[in-house]
């Protein structure tokens, strides 16, 4: 497949602005048991969000270059029942619409409990909010892999993996990002956030690492036999019924030598995983607000390069009848 | 329920694109807007077609045979291009079982074209919508055009006749009747979208004799003259 950059923005940004609202409401929760000191609301929570929405609205920005016709772009939200993009089109909207309502709610401090539950559990606003914008922040991540893993004869996008890999991705780059906006702002949940951003990054290389075995072994369905149905084993294509380029040639192949593909592999294996975990590791050790911002930097490079691949290494059937220009 | 849908026989087929430009012609002038050429006289000219006649190569020399082989719109009974759509743009019709595309609906997001096994839809360059074969649905259901005309445009320009048109849920219709007796057979099997579209194979003609028909069996000595006239039909001439 061709890899659109305004798709490839979408889901790293969303991912990502998704990720650190989980590792925002990671944090309270975390509070809320006692297990971590309480933040400012204003500061951190606020802020946090607005980081959040900002990532979310670029991501939303980016994916109207997509389109045709964005002025049309509301219609999309009508065939929920059957499709996930527009499933993605109503939850990201509403999911921007929860964190924005949970960055106001901090921002003005109405964080006074509403009710207590066991006489433990003081519930406020805030963490209502939280909790609903966290499970919308999920479904989001399912809809958007759901859109490639939906796809049965896209046989590269068509596993559980494809979701496991969104959504840990997401969780990776926005604990990172978390850490680094933590150690930016001196607020000392570095060490914590850091500790999850490198656990669902080593998780998600684990994920990656499987469906890059499994893609490389794949063994596809379709053939030139049975996409023009003759039974013999030898078949060119002379002849693809036109000179020039045309949609199908230009929307269903990446043009990227094979050199380059596996130089783009190589690198986000590097900047997506392994860099970024040896920052975050180091930051542990010494504290500065430079290494976990350098870490979510080299991160978020390796994880455009990533959803690149994502496109790439997909092979889809209609190519079979684009094999010779002549 | 009627499905319509195009027969496409490989056996009479000779890859002279007379579907493609009449296609072209009827659908670019017709009330859908333009099907865009972009650098049509330059370099690397591009343009929005529903139908392509390809050629493939079978077999090694000398044992080889050309196949062409014309691709459109297939109107799957299980089109995966219409789920996928946000908008509902893509549609398949209830009454003919036609597959279109709403071009005011369409939001140009391309992902119908993802769902598409076969690659059959194209983007316009100019209008920014999907665009696919409609099986010239203003033309087939056009009840001011006599009966015989109300038929796509590539059906009726085949000089060969290598399209055959109709409802194949029909089981006496002419297209279920050659999917039927000539082996017809659907593209991409494998995924379950049951494509409307059918094509009859290749077959080569040939002539089935046996050595003992080599012999006339009215002429026991095997003496071969020539046929008294006179005597008119003889054995031979009236058995199979």
């Amino acid at each position: 497949m061709h890899p659109a950059f305004s798709v490839i923005f979408l889901t790293t940004l969303i991912g990502t602005g998704q990720g650190l609202f989980l590792a925002l409401v990671t944090g309270q929760v975390y509070s809320l048991a006692n297990l971590l000191e309480v933040q400012d609301s204003v500061h951190f929570y606020a802020t946090g969000s607005v980081l959040s929405l900002a990532l979310l609205a670029a991501g939303l920005f980016a994916s109207f270059f997509h389109l045709g016709h964005p002025e049309r772009a509301w219609r999309s939200m009508t065939q929920w029942r059957t499709s996930w993009l527009s499933r993605e089109v109503i939850v990201l909207p509403l999911f921007m619409g929860l964190v924005f309502l949970y960055g106001v709610v901090h921002y003005f401090n109405l964080t006074k409990p509403l009710f207590v539950v066991r006489e433990v559990i003081a519930v406020d606003a805030s963490l209502l909010l939280g909790v609903f914008a966290a499970i919308a922040a999920f479904a989001l991540y399912v809809c958007t892999a759901m859109i490639y893993a939906s796809l049965k004869f896209i046989q590269e996008w068509h596993t559980p993996l494809t979701v496991t890999n969104f959504t840990l991705l997401g969780l990776a780059s926005g604990f990172t990002l978390a850490a680094a906006f933590s150690a930016w702002t001196g607020v000392n949940l570095v060490a914590f956030f850091g500790a999850w951003a490198v656990i669902f990054t080593i998780l998600a290389a684990i994920n990656r690492g499987v469906s890059l075995y499994r893609n490389a072994n794949i063994k596809h369905k379709s053939t030139l036999q049975t996409a023009i149905g003759v039974r013999h084993p030898r078949i060119q294509q002379k002849s693809q019924g036109f000179m020039g380029g045309s949609f199908n040639t230009r929307e269903f192949f990446h043009g990227a030598s094979a050199g380059t593909v596996v130089l783009v592999r190589r690198f986000f294996v590097l900047s997506l995983f392994i860099v970024p975990v040896i920052l975050l590791a180091a930051s542990y050790f010494m504290a500065s607000p430079y290494l976990p911002a350098l870490a979510i930097a080299v991160q978020y490079i390796g994880l455009l390069a990533e959803r690149w691949y994502f496109f790439v290494e997909a092979k889809h059937p209609q190519n079979l009848y684009y094999q010779s220009m002549a | 329920m009627t499905q319509l849908a195009l027969v496409i026989d490989l056996n009479v087929c000779v890859g002279c694109h007379a579907c493609v430009t009449s296609c072209k012609e009827w659908n670019t002038s017709g009330w859908a807007g333009p099907m865009a050429d972009l650098r049509a006289y330059d370099k690397d000219p591009t343009g929005t077609f529903f139908n392509r006649v390809q050629m493939f190569e079978i077999g090694a020399f000398p044992k080889t045979e050309t196949l062409h082989f014309p691709k459109s719109c297939l109107h799957c009974e299980e089109p995966p291009c219409v789920p996928v759509c946000p908008t509902g743009a893509s549609y398949k019709r209830e009454d003919n079982g036609v597959v279109l595309v709403d071009y005011d609906k369409c939001i140009g997001c391309k992902y119908c074209s993802w769902a598409c096994p076969y690659g059959v839809r194209e983007l316009d360059e100019m209008q920014r919508v999907m665009k696919k074969c409609t099986l010239c649905i203003d033309r087939i259901t056009d009840e001011t055009l006599p009966e015989s005309e109300r038929k796509p445009a590539c059906v009726l320009s085949c000089p060969t006749s290598a399209r055959i048109f109709g409802d194949v849920h029909d089981p006496d219709s002419e297209a279920s009747v050659a999917i039927r007796e000539n082996g017809g057979y659907q593209l991409m099997p494998e995924w379950g979208t049951r494509p409307s579209n059918h094509y009859l194979p290749r077959r080569r003609t040939k002539i089935q004799i046996f050595e003992d028909e080599l012999e006339r069996a009215d002429n026991p000595l095997l003496k071969e003259a020539p046929l008294p006239a006179a005597e008119g039909e003889t054995l031979d001439d009236v058995a199979f």
